[in-house]
């Protein structure tokens, strides 16, 4: 039985400020671990949460992800030579999402970088880091520390998330335009001080959304005044799982199921380069030496052998894991899928793929061998797939500033 | 900044290395500019003057791994080297006076002493001068790079295991199996004596961070070996090591480079992701397409060229590469010739050896683990002056001793231990000649910092990176700059700090402006 | 640490090429060699010289920063050895303790129930399922050998048994210097075997205890008593322990790893009784002093014990029996030659086609129809059976029996 005075050894997995309040709506008792965290992959249904992210608004605690708050008078000078992107136009009050990448060009990481203030930034990424950081701080004067604890984090995302957060009381977040960030406050439920708390525009669900983020002792009261104003409004606590729906329809990675750190990898030739990964727009040569750059330029000057894409499948069953091949004889293959979901929104058989070169044209077509279970019964299909751009959903609502109420 | 197209080449630092590589890049044609912080070149293979009158090689006191081929090519006898002695024999000293000597080929002493061991180290140095002439080669070139389609990298691969084949089934295996080996364990096998075990130990560990239990110290005796293709031979240039720099930097004039001293480079410049030239330390900006360093490997990437132009993983590596000196250097004036009770005067020009055993210096080198030193340290004395008179006034002496092991780091710093330690040498000293502290009448400790601080060595190693299994040929100093060139373009190395290694040998600067003239071709 | 287990993992079922052959098996394997590294890819193929070739300490220095983990972390890394953390190629025992794996954990370690007799009962049944016949109690003095051919063995007593295959178990000191005749052999392989170095410097202390003793240091209830326990807190204690060992002394301050199976194997004690298990470095097979007597070796357990003491102050009162084994115990109870716990250390020299001696690392002796499959040969010590496995694999092709 997990308590709050129970060992370390007993107790293995943190909790975040945000536990106690979800455990009251998960109906299903489901954990999955996160970065040493305890966090819930679904709550009473992916269907319903996954729909609260497309028709309403939805809570997702991202409390968990990894935080760094990188300072010092070298701090840009550093995220520009770890980072592939430009980061020096990053004002404060913005957010840029990057990648990093090791000597040889292949991806370490993800994630979203904040300018808080001049040489002031934090970084969000889904592991920790903090040896290759170090490492890349080696001749910089910068200061880095893990900060996740320190930073409660809740994700609002949907069409009337908006609505909501001004319901709370969250006043002026309709100026807040895409990966812009501000200090906002609220009042707290009870009386008190309002709440002051930073709010971005950003998200993982590739629709109308923010992102807060508070202090720990203040979690609750945020998560009360959003629940008091949403809970008559279709407004749900998402898990992981409806989360990993809605991301696959925006076209965003994740880690370990996309790509793998080339920090971790065990095999030879499992690391991608961004390039790889279709991110190749996210890399700055022009900028400035960047850990990666000379062995990505060689690479931007080969033709590419592979490349992360989006596929849009025949037929309604999900494409999880499939193999994909040149032809429906499935004597040559061509590639794999790492992320697949029909898509109740677009009504569409998607996936994201690993697929060889020529292959990744858009236009071109591979096929996906699927096995489907029926009562234990194995059957196993051809289907023919499209690549296509990605994005697969991208609605105009998740731009617009002001935003609309849903 | 100066006219672009001035130079082709600027050389950074203008140690032995940089002086080689200084001379052969002028004499394929290229405008060479060498560029010495200190007022006088050679790094630290100069003479200092280090009380009125008596002077002393700084480092290194013996040349004996510069290859004969290396020095004919630059004309260096030309140019103003002559050799006060050559041939000089080794004499491993003994408290009871019962001291052993022996040279190359030269065992008559030791067969009288000690029969067995003499037909041992006979059969040893045969096997090691076979070894050497197939391993000599590698020094000479540039360590061939691992996984890569290069038919050169392949070729020099496939070259180096064909050149261990030709030693025949049993050398192959000898080397094989002790290529890895600590020098303890072979000395065990082979010798009986522990004078001659202690003498060639030191052979093994002196200039390293290892003691003879040490896996390991077979290479740096290999190596040595392999240097001097088997030869061994001691050499003492006459003025000390500097008269050798001073050789170079005439050979390296004469073929065309410029060189300059007092000129400090502040930083490496770099344009468009390729070097440009470098800055001095006065402001002056100096352009060229072409950088070579010869300052060892973290003063460059760190210092000179700093981590923002390097991936973060190879500055990573850089900032690992273990450089700390553990080799002191101590320099007496002396009044009088000492005695050595037991020894002739004659012998005394050859260099002597306190290192009575191997378990002698594996004690001594068991305090340098824990930032200690022995009160027994093991030394490698000359006292040139026995065939260089220039060295210090008439009838007085100089004493040149290496002292092991002096860690970078001491307990209580070197501040407060200079003195002890320099007082625990000669109290070792009086062992074996008794007379000789009194006869001192000046004398100066080089500890590692102070190596550090005089001669620009990041770590006050003198063969600027330990030369270790994992910082060797193609790890050496790092893997991504262990051909000479770097991963910045135009970029290179010359230093001890890359192969072959350190000791005045030369090579290093050799192989790198032959790689230079390669990549600009 | 899992890509260099990932790498080394292959070559421990495989007999080592002789480098210096140009027969097509060698060239071959050779080959293979070569292959297996050279996919690795170029940045691996460096980190991997440098890991094979570096000292424990200085590797675990790139990586940790606190003392007492590495100090932890090194104790695999001298197990067995004449080495300290600080001496090259420290890194790759710790490799060698880290490569194994049970049902596909890589690097785990499991108690066998029963204890490790366990295990070699369970051997010995395998092989008698399979028609094999074991006799105890039946000391070899000798291996015939005529017309250069090993004809059988001689037992102590004179019974002499005859099999034109005989394999040697035994170290290859006991077997070359002690159970064959001399002018069997070639004098440069019997000089080659008398200098394979073999030294011991592990013991162990086999405790008996009246109940389960109390340590301080570590909060009530944690599962942390049921693993290895070790109470080195700095790489210089464990390298200090080494400089002992040198002087031809136990260590004044012995690494020690100490285990009580029975929180989780019931078998081995009466009920509410522990045993515990204590595995030392360094204890030499030689002492500097003269011969290991039965006073000395009681001062070494009492050194050890004393130290553990200094971390459980009931521990003492609970002893009910401590049986203390140095080398030289271990070299007469088992019959491992100065009881070196690998059958022979784990150097560079001594490893691969090295092992035990440059042109006899395929487990082939100098006699035909002799063999050896103990630890002496690749890929050495540890309770691995590769090298019986590998090694009967060599004499199964050489009867041209291999599948």
């Amino acid at each position: 039985m997990l308590t709050e005075t129970a060992p370390h050894y007993r107790q293995p997995l943190l909790r975040t400020p945000f536990y106690e309040r979800q455990r009251e709506y998960s109906q299903l008792d489901s954990f999955v671990p996160w970065a040493g965290y305890s966090t819930f992959d679904v709550f009473t249904g992916v269907e319903q949460e996954y729909f609260a992210v497309r028709n309403a608004s939805s809570l997702y605690d991202l409390t968990p992800m990894v935080k760094y708050r990188i300072a010092g008078p070298d701090a840009l000078r550093f995220l520009n030579r770890l980072c592939t992107r430009d980061l020096g136009k990053l004002a404060p009050g913005r957010v840029s999402y990057t990648v990093w990448c090791d000597d040889a060009g292949k991806i370490i990481d993800d994630g979203t970088v904040f300018c808080i203030a001049p040489q002031e930034y934090r970084l969000c990424t889904a592991e920790r880091q903090l040896d290759w950081f170090e490492a890349s701080a080696i001749g910089f004067d910068v200061e880095i520390r893990e900060i996740t604890e320190e930073v409660a984090a809740l994700a609002v995302q949907g069409p009337s998330s908006a609505k909501l957060l001004r319901g709370a009381g969250l006043g002026g977040i309709e100026r807040l335009k895409p990966f812009e960030h501000g200090q906002f406050s609220m009042p707290r439920t009870g009386g008190g001080a309002p709440i002051t708390l930073m709010v971005s525009r950003t998200g993982f669900t590739g629709d109308l959304g923010y992102e807060l983020w508070m202090q720990p002792q203040d979690a609750e009261s945020v998560w009360d005044a959003l629940m008091d104003y949403g809970r008559t409004r279709a407004v749900r606590p998402i898990g992981s799982k409806a989360l990993n729906m809605v991301r696959i329809e925006a076209g965003f990675l994740l880690p370990n199921v996309d790509f793998v750190s080339a920090a971790h990898t065990l095999y030879l030739g499992t690391e991608r380069s961004p390039i790889e990964l279709g991110l190749a727009w996210l890399i700055d040569y022009k900028k400035g030496h960047f850990t990666g750059r000379r062995a990505l330029l060689a690479e931007s000057a080969r033709p590419p052998k592979r490349q992360l894409v989006g596929l849009d499948i025949e037929g309604t069953k999900p494409a999880h894991n499939a193999l994909v091949y040149t032809d429906r004889s499935g004597r040559k293959e061509a590639g794999s899928v790492t992320s697949a979901l029909w898509s109740p929104t677009c009504k569409r058989n998607l996936a994201l793929a690993i697929v060889d070169a020529p292959f990744i044209e858009v236009g071109s077509t591979v096929w996906a061998e699927i096995y489907l279970s029926r009562e234990l019964v194995w059957e196993r299909r051809m289907v023919r797939a499209r690549v296509v751009e990605r994005p697969f959903f991208a609605p105009p609502r998740r731009r617009a500033t002001p935003p609309a109420d849903f | 900044m100066s006219a672009a197209g001035q130079y082709d080449a600027i050389i950074v630092g203008g140690g032995h290395n940089g002086l080689v590589c200084a001379a052969f890049l002028a004499r394929s044609g290229k405008r060479v500019l060498l560029l010495e912080a200190a007022d006088h070149l050679g790094g630290a293979a100069v003479t200092r003057e280090f009380a009125p009158g008596f002077r002393v090689s700084a480092c290194a006191h013996l040349l004996h791994v510069m290859p004969p081929a290396l020095m004919r090519e630059l004309g260096l006898e030309a140019h103003g080297l002559k050799l006060a002695a050559a041939s000089l024999p080794s004499v491993a000293l003994a408290e009871d006076g019962r001291h052993l000597s022996f040279g190359p080929g030269d065992l008559a002493a030791l067969t009288s002493a000690a029969p067995g061991d003499a037909a041992a180290l006979a059969d040893w140095q045969a096997f090691l001068k076979r070894v050497a002439r197939a391993l000599h080669p590698l020094l000479t070139e540039t360590p061939p790079r691992l996984g890569t389609d290069a038919w050169r990298d392949r070729a020099a691969l496939l070259g180096i295991g064909w050149r261990i084949r030709r030693l025949g089934r049993r050398d192959m295996r000898e080397l094989l199996r002790i290529g890895g080996m600590c020098v303890h364990d072979l000395l065990e096998e082979r010798f009986a004596h522990p004078l001659i075990k202690g003498a060639l130990a030191l052979d093994a560990v002196l200039g390293t961070n290892l003691g003879p239990r040490s896996p390991g110290t077979m290479v740096s005796l290999l190596y040595r070996v392999a240097a001097s293709q088997g030869a061994d031979v001691l050499a003492l240039p006459q003025g000390g090591l500097g008269a050798l720099s001073e050789a170079l930097a005439r050979s390296a004039r004469a073929a065309g480079a410029e060189l300059r001293t007092g000129a400090p480079v502040a930083r490496i410049l770099v344009r468009e992701d390729r070097v440009a030239g470098v800055a001095l330390a006065s402001g002056e900006e100096l352009a060229a397409p072409i950088v070579v360093s010869n300052a060892d490997p973290k003063t460059t990437f760190l210092g000179l060229l700093g981590p923002q132009h390097l991936d973060a993983g190879f500055t990573r590596r850089v900032s690992q590469v273990r450089s700390r000196g553990f080799t002191a250097k101590l320099h007496l004036a002396l009044e009088r010739l000492p005695q050595f009770p037991g020894l002739a005067e004659a012998a005394l020009r050859g260099r002597l050896l306190v290192a009575p055993s191997s378990d002698y210096i594996e004690r001594a080198y068991n305090h340098a683990k824990y930032n200690e030193f022995s009160e027994r340290p093991m030394l490698e004395v000359t006292i040139p002056t026995v065939s260089d008179a220039t060295l210090a006034p008439s009838g007085k002496h100089v004493m040149s001793v290496i002292v092991q092991y002096a860690p970078y780091t001491v307990k209580q710093g070197w501040a407060a231990q200079r003195g002890p330690f320099t007082a625990q040498v000669l109290a070792t000293l009086a062992r074996y000649a008794p007379e000789l502290p009194a006869a001192v009448s000046a004398s100066e400790l080089l500890t590692p910092e102070d190596i550090e601080r005089e001669f620009r060595i990041n770590g006050g190693h003198w063969h600027h990176a330990e030369l270790t299994l994992d910082q060797f040929m193609m790890t050496r100093p790092v893997p991504g700059a262990a051909q000479y060139q770097t991963p910045v373009p135009g970029l290179y190395l010359c230093g001890a700090g890359c192969h072959p290694g350190g000791g005045v040998m030369g090579l290093a600067g050799r192989n790198a402006a032959r790689q230079v003239i390669r990549e600009a071709a | 640490m899992l890509r260099h287990c990932r790498f080394i993992k292959p070559l421990l079922l495989r007999e080592p090429p002789d480098p210096t052959s140009f027969r097509p098996r060698d060239l071959q394997e050779l080959l293979f060699l070569g292959k297996h590294f050279h996919k690795l890819g170029e940045a691996r193929m460096y980190d991997t010289m440098r890991f094979f070739t570096m000292s424990c300490a200085d590797m675990l220095e790139e990586y940790f920063e606190s003392e007492i983990v590495k100090a932890h972390l090194s104790g695999s890394s001298i197990i067995g050895t004449a080495l300290g953390p600080r001496s090259p190629g420290s890194a790759y025992v710790l490799l060698h303790h880290y490569m194994g794996s049970i049902d596909g954990a890589v690097g785990a370690w499991g108690f066998a129930r029963g204890g490790m007799g366990a295990i070699t009962q369970a051997l010995a049944k395998s092989f008698q399922a399979s028609g094999g016949t074991v006799r105890a109690s039946a000391p070899v003095e000798q291996i015939l050998v005529r017309g250069g051919r090993a004809t059988g063995v001689v037992l102590a007593g004179g019974e002499e048994l005859h099999a034109p295959v005989v394999v040697s178990n035994m170290d290859v000191k006991r077997t070359f210097l002690e159970t064959v005749a001399p002018e069997h052999l070639p004098p440069e392989f019997v000089e080659q075997v008398r200098r394979f170095k073999i030294r011991g410097s592990s013991g162990k202390l086999n405790i008996a205890l009246d109940g389960l003793p109390h340590f301080p240091a570590i909060p009530q209830g944690s599962p942390s008593t049921r693993g290895d326990m070790h109470i080195t807190d700095t790489l210089e204690m464990v390298e200090r322990a080494y400089d002992d060992w040198k002087e031809g002394r136990w260590s004044r301050e012995p690494y020690v790893d100490m285990l009580i199976p029975t929180q989780i194997d019931p078998t081995m004690t009466p009920d509410g009784k522990h045993y515990m298990s204590v595995f030392v470095q360094y204890c030499p097979y030689k002492l500097a002093d003269g011969e290991w007597t039965p006073e000395k070796r009681q001062a070494f357990g009492n050194t050890v014990i004393d130290a553990i003491a200094r971390h459980s102050p009931d521990f003492k009162s609970l002893i009910l029996h401590a049986e203390i084994r140095t080398p030289k115990d271990i070299e007469n109870e088992v019959g491992l030659t100065e009881g070196n716990i690998f059958q022979g250390e784990l150097t560079f020299d001594q490893l691969l086609f090295n092992r035990p001696i440059p042109g006899y690392a395929q487990y082939r002796a100098p006699v035909r129809g002799m063999y050896m499959c103990g630890s002496s040969t690749h890929p050495g010590g540890g309770v691995m059976g590769a090298p019986g496995a590998n090694s009967a694999n060599a004499i199964l092709r050489d009867l041209g029996r291999l599948q």
